[in-house]
């Protein structure tokens, strides 16, 4: 350790947020309406092709479950697993690129703008990309019929925290990669593993006991929780619960990436 | 009396146990141009991410603008522009794109930027380039790019870290116009470069670093005055060796590098006389520079980092 004055602020602050950071969020938006139009077809494509294929597909095989036909079941709960996936990826390799090979990072730190602007600026954009997403996703299921309750606007609100959540976990492992191999990592063992836990494809009651006691305490199984029964046109029985997981690994994730970006520029 | 813009005092930096920047003191005064000089690891970059407050110091203290730094960075970097060793120009932007989003990182109104774009695009003479995506530029474009973002927002110091290696003469020369021009206009800058015609042209003051320590400061003149003979006579060929030592009564101070021996001294006449005859060797006559002070002053030997 050396002299506490060439500590800039301490790593452990609390974060020091200014209107800085909104300049931030819009040169990625000015970036995103670039390519915004493939960027929206691949969002309303995608979802539509997998709820098409394996909604009707798999769905006329199965039947219904938890008293609702496949195809329900699978897009209420694809579509948060869409929140987390966007606001990873992005939050992963596109910020990754920004901070680590673009240098995007290191030209806006020269103008009166602070690290702690820029982690929040790139947490909340990931999440507004997240949305983006999932509105396109709640079109397509309007679209085909699966839902039409007016309730499953309230679900965007839910998708957009989620986006939150999974921006600043996404943030956390960005904040201590060395390279974009890293980031397959926590696709494969952390990314793909809860989307199979949090019944997002299949009641998690067909897994062992241990796990569904693993999985009651996830982000996704929370996101999915509470989107579910909202894009369906009911309300969720716990919303508490969900809720409060979800906000807590968004603030647990956000400070941590926080301390460790700041790490990795002032260490 | 009037207080310089940017002042360093004592400042050492460390990481881990090496010394980057070590008892460093400076100041810039207002349309003033500082050069430091000095070999690669010689704690030039780092002493400039201290002034942005992109590293702490360990010790001694530095003021932007009367401000403390790293304490008030953030309102001190409202009147700097910085141009980094490497570019970081964004790659999904345009040139004048690249300029007016910069502006927004440093809270400019739209309209001020709307009006500075096309002016700086001019200034980097990249008027006909303001479509094209930094990928689609030339090195020197690119830097006359990276010139033209630092002036956004109309700063009054300019940190410019090595802003002409890997150009061409003439883009080195077209930068060299553009940077006079800057402080024709009254912007101080603070310049590293390893171009020693660069410091010596710009720099009214230069600053020899080596091993984060200042060794020497003074004009350009004035250094070669304090430190070297008048004359330099560089003598090369397969006779050179044997010429050095024949000859080495002649000059004041003799110096092998290479193929190449170089003899320092104020009367050339008597050693230019004595290798009129030796048909072994060529040699070079020349007024000492700035070059011949760095190399005295830092040695020859290349730097493990470099």
């Amino acid at each position: 350790m050396t002299a506490p004055v060439s500590m800039l602020v301490s790593f452990y602050a609390t974060p020091r947020l200014t209107p800085s950071f909104w300049p931030v969020v819009m040169r990625n938006l000015l970036v995103w309406k670039k390519l915004a139009g493939p960027s929206v077809l691949g969002n309303i494509a995608e979802p539509l092709i997998t709820l098409v294929a394996f909604g009707y597909g798999v769905g006329s095989l199965i039947g219904q479950i938890d008293g609702m036909p496949y195809i329900q079941y699978l897009a209420s709960g694809s579509i948060a697993v869409s929140a987390a996936l966007a606001a990873t990826f992005e939050a992963l390799y596109s910020a990754y690129s920004r901070m680590a090979v673009q240098k995007t990072w290191d030209s806006i730190l020269n103008a009166p703008v602070a690290l702690d602007d820029i982690v929040f600026a790139e947490m909340l954009w990931a999440a507004i990309k997240a949305l983006f997403s999932c509105a396109a996703i709640l079109v397509v299921i309007f679209l085909l019929g699966i839902s039409r309750a007016p309730m499953m606007l309230l679900a965007l609100p839910v998708l957009g925290l989620a986006g939150v959540t999974f921006a600043s976990l996404g943030l956390v492992f960005n904040a201590v990669a060395k390279g974009y191999d890293f980031f397959t990592y926590y696709f494969t063992l952390v990314i793909t593993p809860m989307t199979f836990l949090s019944g997002v494809y299949f009641p998690i009651t067909q897994m062992p006991h241990w796990l569904q006691v693993v999985a009651e305490v996830l982000p996704l199984k929370a996101a999915v929780d509470l989107v579910r029964p909202l894009v369906l046109g009911t309300w969720p029985v716990d919303p508490l619960r969900p809720f409060l997981i979800l906000t807590a690994y968004a603030a647990c994730g956000y400070y941590l990436a926080l301390v460790l970006t700041r790490r990795r520029f002032f260490g | 009396m009037l207080a310089p813009l940017l002042r360093i005092a004592h400042l050492t930096k460390k990481f881990g146990n090496s010394t980057v920047v070590d008892d460093l003191s400076l100041e810039i005064m207002a349309g003033e141009c500082l050069g430091v000089i000095g070999p690669n690891g010689a704690g030039k970059t780092t002493t400039i991410r201290v002034c942005l407050g992109l590293t702490g110091p360990d010790a001694g203290e530095i003021e932007a603008f009367g401000l403390p730094v790293p304490a008030q960075v953030r309102e001190a970097k409202k009147r700097i522009g910085v141009v980094t060793q490497f570019d970081s120009l964004d790659p999904d932007f345009n040139c004048a794109e690249n300029l007016r989003v910069y502006g927004a990182y440093f809270g400019l109104p739209r309209a001020t930027i709307e009006a500075r774009v096309p002016k700086l695009l001019e200034f980097a003479a990249l008027q006909s380039k303001a479509g094209a995506k930094p990928g689609e530029l030339s090195g020197g474009m690119k830097r006359r790019l990276s010139l033209g973002r630092a002036l956004i927002n109309d700063p009054d110091l300019l940190i410019l870290d090595e802003p002409t290696t890997g150009l061409d003469p003439q883009a080195r020369h077209l930068m060299w116009e553009r940077l006079q021009n800057l402080l024709h206009q009254g912007k101080a800058i603070l310049l590293t470069t390893h171009f020693m015609d660069e410091a010596e042209r710009l720099c009214d003051r230069l600053i020899v670093l080596d091993h984060g320590r200042k060794i020497a400061e003074g004009t350009p003149r004035g250094l070669i005055a304090a430190h070297l003979e008048t004359d330099v006579v560089e003598v090369y060929g397969e006779g050179a060796a044997a010429a050095g030592r024949a000859h080495v009564a002649l000059a004041e101070r003799v110096e092998t590098s290479g193929e190449t021996v170089f003899f320092y001294l104020r009367n050339a006449k008597p050693l230019l006389d004595a290798l009129a005859d030796d048909h072994s060797v060529r040699y070079l006559h020349r007024p000492a520079n700035l070059e011949d002070l760095f190399l005295k002053l830092t040695g020859r030997q290349i730097r493990d980092d470099a």
